[in-house]
């Protein structure tokens, strides 16, 4: 029994551990899009936890825990400087900010040649192994779902309906919102260090806007109105190009597909979070 | 040498502004941040280019053709796309979300389509010999550019504020209900916004292809960003911001690149966008304005 769990460890070991670091990286977009945020700097975060993680552990060869909470502390921090201005605007002005982080990281990346240049960094020791990807991602999730059963999950719920109304009810909405960047920036840094130490190569161009649009893939197929969606949406568009051939050229345009036929055909199921008060009531 | 820098800015610096008209026209009219808008300057040129090599078209022509192609194109997905959300009164985000999803598609099909691999107008389209007027050494292409960005900008400015249609297209963008119970044929005015700002999207796309001689599937999503950075810049939907915004852009990329390094000419249009959401959230000329409910 034993061997079997060992040997399709083995074979799919890289598509297994992808599930895990692409779960994260769902829920990281979960919780901004939860506030009706969008982020389309999670790519970059993510690259910026794995540069961090990967040089920490080649150059510093600092322990791995350690080295995790760097890889999620360094995007939290570029979150802060380039969400903040956009906390008092739409969420639409964050998804404006956040969208140019990625190219510009990526010629910062090629250029300096500490960070690998275009080559990008191999040899990176693959210390993240199944029950710490796993594990974090359950701690994660448990960690959401307490959130989303207390006073956080039902100011959440109310920001996400209606923002004028819930800050008139005393709810700090700004602090919601950078809290949120904040954590779904650390997530993904998590993500992208998880992931650079079991690949153990990372390249500049791995966190480009195709990335993010991808990302953001995950957490629209599988809804953001549990923790459970995004996970699922990371698990389903993780495997099934693995597991149908014929779809893996087909990825990208699969990916973008999916987010256009469920915003068309479900405009209030999956993302009908906000209610316009210009239009109609919704059918509920 | 300066003469010379100012001159690459001016010509930078109006492509740009070129591109952030459309982009911000679309915003200011139909409330949508349209990512599809940066597929359109790929598909303007690889149109620009199809019509080059395969029905033997001149300069003029071809770039005609691209334009009125993209346009048509962006009628077509528009259609299928936005006008759902937007008889459901969907809230923006969905339409920023489903023309992300819907940008990524179409890259990805064009680049299953073309290959990924950097074409080129052939040279007979334009002579590279560059011409002395004074201190300054102008390539022909320059011209082109310069002249065509003015008498489109001209055109534009002339459509909005004299024809019928455009005075339709001021109303819609002013209370979008109003125009409608004036008699205003709303679906045929954003019909028309989509054509005209794609083709201006898909213009911006030929010119940038015939000066840096290169035509890819992704050459959009650079435009994107530094078109993020102009209307942020100029005030969402203020075509006057975005003109100023655009060719102040090119300035401060030019002398990035000239005067310090240019592998910093590509963190200019980011900062540049931080820096304004930091300082003026609403735009160069923008009013304190409430939030649109």
């Amino acid at each position: 029994m034993m061997t079997t769990l060992d040997d399709l460890l083995w074979s799919y070991q890289s598509l297994i551990y992808g599930l895990g670091t692409n779960a994260i990286l769902g829920l990281s977009m979960y919780a901004v899009l939860q506030l009706g945020q969008l982020s389309l700097g999670q790519a970059a975060f993510m690259g910026i936890g794995a540069y961090t993680g990967a040089l920490l552990t080649l150059k510093l060869g600092l322990p791995f825990p350690l080295v995790l909470a760097a890889a999620a502390a360094a995007p939290a921090l570029a979150a802060l400087v380039i969400g903040g201005p956009t906390m008092k605007l739409s969420g639409v002005h964050l998804a404006i900010a956040t969208i140019g982080l990625g190219e510009v990281l990526r010629v910062a990346y090629i250029n300096t040649d500490a960070m690998g240049g275009a080559l990008g960094l191999s040899g990176i020791p693959e210390k993240a192994d199944f029950s710490i990807i796993f594990g974090l991602l359950a701690v994660i999730l448990a960690g959401f779902i307490l959130a989303s059963r207390s006073k956080i999950g039902r100011a959440c719920e109310a920001i996400r309906e209606d923002e004028d109304a819930a800050r008139v009810m005393g709810i700090d909405v700004s602090a919601y919102k950078m809290t949120a960047l904040v954590i779904s920036a650390a997530l993904a840094g998590l993500a992208g260090a998880l992931n650079a130490h079991f690949s153990s190569f990372i390249g500049p161009n791995e966190f480009a806007f195709e990335t993010a649009v991808s990302i953001l893939s995950f957490a629209i197929l599988g809804g953001v109105t549990t923790p459970f969606g995004p996970v699922l949406g990371a698990f389903v568009l993780t495997a099934l190009p693995e597991l149908l051939r014929p779809l893996h050229d087909f990825r990208l345009v699969f990916n973008g597909l999916i987010i256009v036929l469920v915003v068309i055909f479900l405009p209030r199921g999956i993302l009908g979070f906000r209610i316009r008060r210009t239009g109609k009531p919704p059918p509920c | 040498m300066l003469a010379q820098q100012l001159f690459n800015a001016l010509v930078l610096g109006s492509v740009y502004a070129l591109f952030a008209l459309g982009f911000t026209l679309t915003f200011g009219v139909l409330r949508v941040i349209n990512l599809l808008y940066g597929f359109y300057v790929a598909a303007g040129a690889f149109a620009a280019l199809v019509a080059v090599q395969s029905l033997g078209l001149g300069l003029w022509a071809a770039g005609a053709f691209g334009v009125v192609t993209a346009g048509l194109v962006a009628v077509v997905c528009d259609f299928l796309v936005l006008t759902p959300l937007r008889r459901a009164k969907a809230p923006e985000l969905s339409s920023l979300i489903v023309t992300l999803g819907g940008v990524l598609l179409m890259n990805s099909l064009m680049q299953i389509a073309f290959g990924a691999e950097v074409r080129r107008f052939p040279a007979r389209l334009l002579s590279q010999d560059a011409i002395a007027i004074g201190p300054l050494l102008v390539a022909p292409i320059q011209l082109v550019i310069i002249a065509t960005v003015f008498v489109l900008v001209a055109a534009l400015f002339w459509f909005m504020e004299r024809t019928r249609l455009g005075t339709a297209i001021r109303a819609v963008a002013e209370r979008p209900d109003t125009a409608a119970l004036m008699g205003v044929n709303v679906g045929l005015v954003v019909s028309g916004v989509s054509f005209l700002s794609a083709a201006l999207s898909a213009a911006a796309g030929i010119l940038i292809g015939l000066d840096f001689n290169a035509v890819h599937p992704y050459m959009g999503e650079p435009m994107m960003l530094r078109g993020f950075a102009i209307i942020v810049i100029g005030g969402l939907g203020d075509i006057r911001g975005a003109l100023v915004a655009g060719l102040a852009l090119g300035f401060l990329e030019v002398m990035t690149a000239g005067y310090l390094s240019s592998n910093l000419k590509e963190a200019v249009a980011f900062t540049a966008l931080i820096l304004g959401l930091w300082l003026r959230p609403n735009g160069l000329f923008g009013r304190a304005s409430g939030k649109r409910a």
